[in-house]
């Protein structure tokens, strides 16, 4: 038995196992991820966090071959249990990608995106959205005045955060962060960790980053992944100050991966 | 020679003359050259002979242009002959926007099927289908549609058979093929972060087709209609066959009718070279030319819109 997911438990993993046809991604995956946390999940090429972080809002369906047994229970229900309704999971789910991938439509249209599709109708509604949002993701000084414009004429950094508040705008509890910074410059990075730091306030943020500093920087809790396996899954502070496992130690201290 | 030796200085090896120069460079350059500039010559010599054989009937033989283009009366060869060609004119873009309508929603409904619902069986099975109906020569496309479409026609709708709506059913499915191609190369080119980017909003397969694909792909798919809609409007033999060929337009789709091209086609070759008739045929060919134009204009237009 395991512990009863407490109130504030946004996703509690349990023996996730995960297979491509028949390479085996994730083995026996245990994990918990709460409100209010940053969640980091760190490992060299190929341990399988990309695979994990996208099985949290089911995008892993997307690929071909996938199978996967045990739990991942978002909110105390299970994903992989029921039929679950993929478009309530995503809209209270948000992901956001390695790079920006705005659609190629103006920046107002890209935010109000999500709330359209979900019902939301009303002009002074989606505008109130539009602007929050952008407040939010702190874009709102530099493309207030161009809301109609292309949004593929936005720099690197300002499609990643036009995209976190595309993904906000749809009032999500869980914001996925696929290595989001690892196509941008340090200081566009920077804004989008202060941005976690913020987004933190109001949700809870699993990331994926290849970036290790980036992980001690920002995160409250640190998994660490290794050939499908966690080795370790702690607070960060403890996994990179006094890591338990031999494993851990030798790749947060540089010396493979 | 003697001077690239080992000993040469770098002055010597660095800068290019008669001794070190890469001829297989300058040889390689001259051929892919060559190729162009006779793809170019070849296009303006058409261009400028069609343009001087077209517009003899105006200078030479004193047709108004304005009359020749809109009047109705084609009566080449009566007494008091007449060249209007508005009939043809009508009956090619007729044809063209009539077939072009309906080949593009079933086009890109292909497409969209290929690339976004069933990837697999469209590669496998409809691509390949496709492909083979691309290859058809028009003379058989013509040749089905009038032994088994006309009659069709004839028996159960109105007219006889030989029709405007003939030749939109032939055309459509010869276009059918090249919109759906080029649409589905268009859709396919999509990048898959706009898919994955509005999956993870929640979004329905449909409604990232509808809402994200299409928009993105816009131009691209315009293209293909507009290279569809060129390919239908240069067609002869096949709506020769079943269009009925009359001078007069239509009064409904299921009557008879004349396009440009077939009304070359079909006189050309009795016609003396240097005739008013033979002059006025040649007037069809350079609008014929001008209106391809047209069409590549309006690709060359699309495709930098092109957003993804």
């Amino acid at each position: 038995m395991q512990a009863a997911p407490t109130k504030e438990t946004i996703f509690q993993v349990n023996d996730l196992n995960l297979w491509y046809d028949d390479f085996h991604a994730l083995k026996d995956v245990n994990l918990e991820a709460k409100n209010n946390e940053i969640y980091a999940i760190i490992g060299p090429s190929g341990c399988g966090k990309s695979t994990f972080i996208k099985t949290l809002n089911l995008m892993i369906n997307m690929e071909p071959g996938v199978r996967m047994t045990g739990e991942i229970n978002y909110k105390e229900k299970n994903l992989l249990d029921s039929r679950v309704d993929l478009v309530d999971l995503r809209r209270n789910v948000g992901m956001i990608f390695q790079k920006g991938n705005p659609f190629p439509q103006s920046i107002y249209d890209n935010i109000v995106y999500g709330p359209k599709i979900h019902g939301i109708k009303k002009k002074s509604e989606l505008d109130e959205i539009v602007e929050t949002t952008l407040k939010d993701v702190a874009l709102w000084d530099e493309v207030k005045d161009r809301l109609k414009t292309s949004a593929m004429g936005l720099s690197g950094g300002q499609q990643q955060r036009l995209c976190i508040a595309r993904a906000l705008a749809t009032t999500p509890d869980v914001v996925l962060m696929d290595e989001p910074t690892s196509a941008l410059d340090p200081i566009s990075t920077l804004k989008i960790e202060e941005l976690m730091t913020e987004l933190k306030k109001k949700y809870c943020i699993v990331i994926v980053t290849h970036n290790m500093q980036q992980a001690s920087r920002i995160s409250d809790k640190t998994a660490f992944f290794l050939h499908g396996h966690v080795v370790e899954a702690t607070e960060t502070s403890k996994l990179f100050s006094n890591p338990e496992d031999k494993r851990t130690e030798d790749y947060i201290s540089g010396r493979f991966g | 020679m003697a001077k690239a030796s080992v000993s040469s200085s770098a002055h010597d090896r660095l800068i290019l003359t008669k001794n070190n120069r890469r001829w297989d460079e300058v040889r390689g350059r001259a051929l892919v050259t060559t190729c162009a500039v006779i793809m170019i010559a070849a296009t303006i010599a058409i261009t400028i002979f069609l343009a001087q054989k077209g517009l003899q009937s105006f200078f030479v033989n004193n047709i108004h242009p304005i009359a020749y283009l809109t009047s109705t009366n084609w009566n080449p060869t009566g007494e008091n002959a007449s060249y209007g060609i508005f009939p043809f004119i009508f009956g090619s873009l007729a044809v063209t926007f009539l077939s072009a309508l309906v080949a593009a929603p079933l086009g890109i409904g292909a497409a969209i099927f290929m690339s976004e619902i069933s990837p697999k069986f469209g590669k496998k099975v409809l691509q390949p289908v496709i492909e083979l109906l691309v290859g058809i020569p028009s003379v058989v496309y013509g040749f089905i549609g009038l032994v088994v479409l006309v009659p069709l026609v004839r028996d159960h709708l109105p007219g006889n058979g030989f029709s405007l709506f003939a030749g939109v059913v032939v055309l459509t499915v010869m276009i059918l093929p090249t919109v759906t191609t080029i649409a589905t190369d268009a859709m396919r080119s999509l990048p898959n972060s706009l898919r994955q980017g509005s999956l993870a909003l929640g979004a329905t397969r449909w409604q990232t087709i509808r809402k994200v694909l299409i928009p993105a792909a816009l131009p691209s798919l315009l293209t293909a209609i507009v290279l569809g809609m060129a390919r239908a409007f240069g067609e002869a033999l096949a709506v020769q066959m079943v269009i009925g060929n009359t001078r007069d337009i239509p009064g409904s789709i299921f009557d008879t009718s004349a396009t440009l091209t077939t009304i070359v086609t079909l006189n050309i070759g009795h016609t003396t070279d240097g005739s008013i008739e033979n002059n006025t045929l040649w007037s069809m060919g350079l609008i014929l030319l001008i209106i391809s134009f047209i069409f590549i204009l309006v690709v060359r237009y699309l495709s930098g819109r092109r957003k993804v």
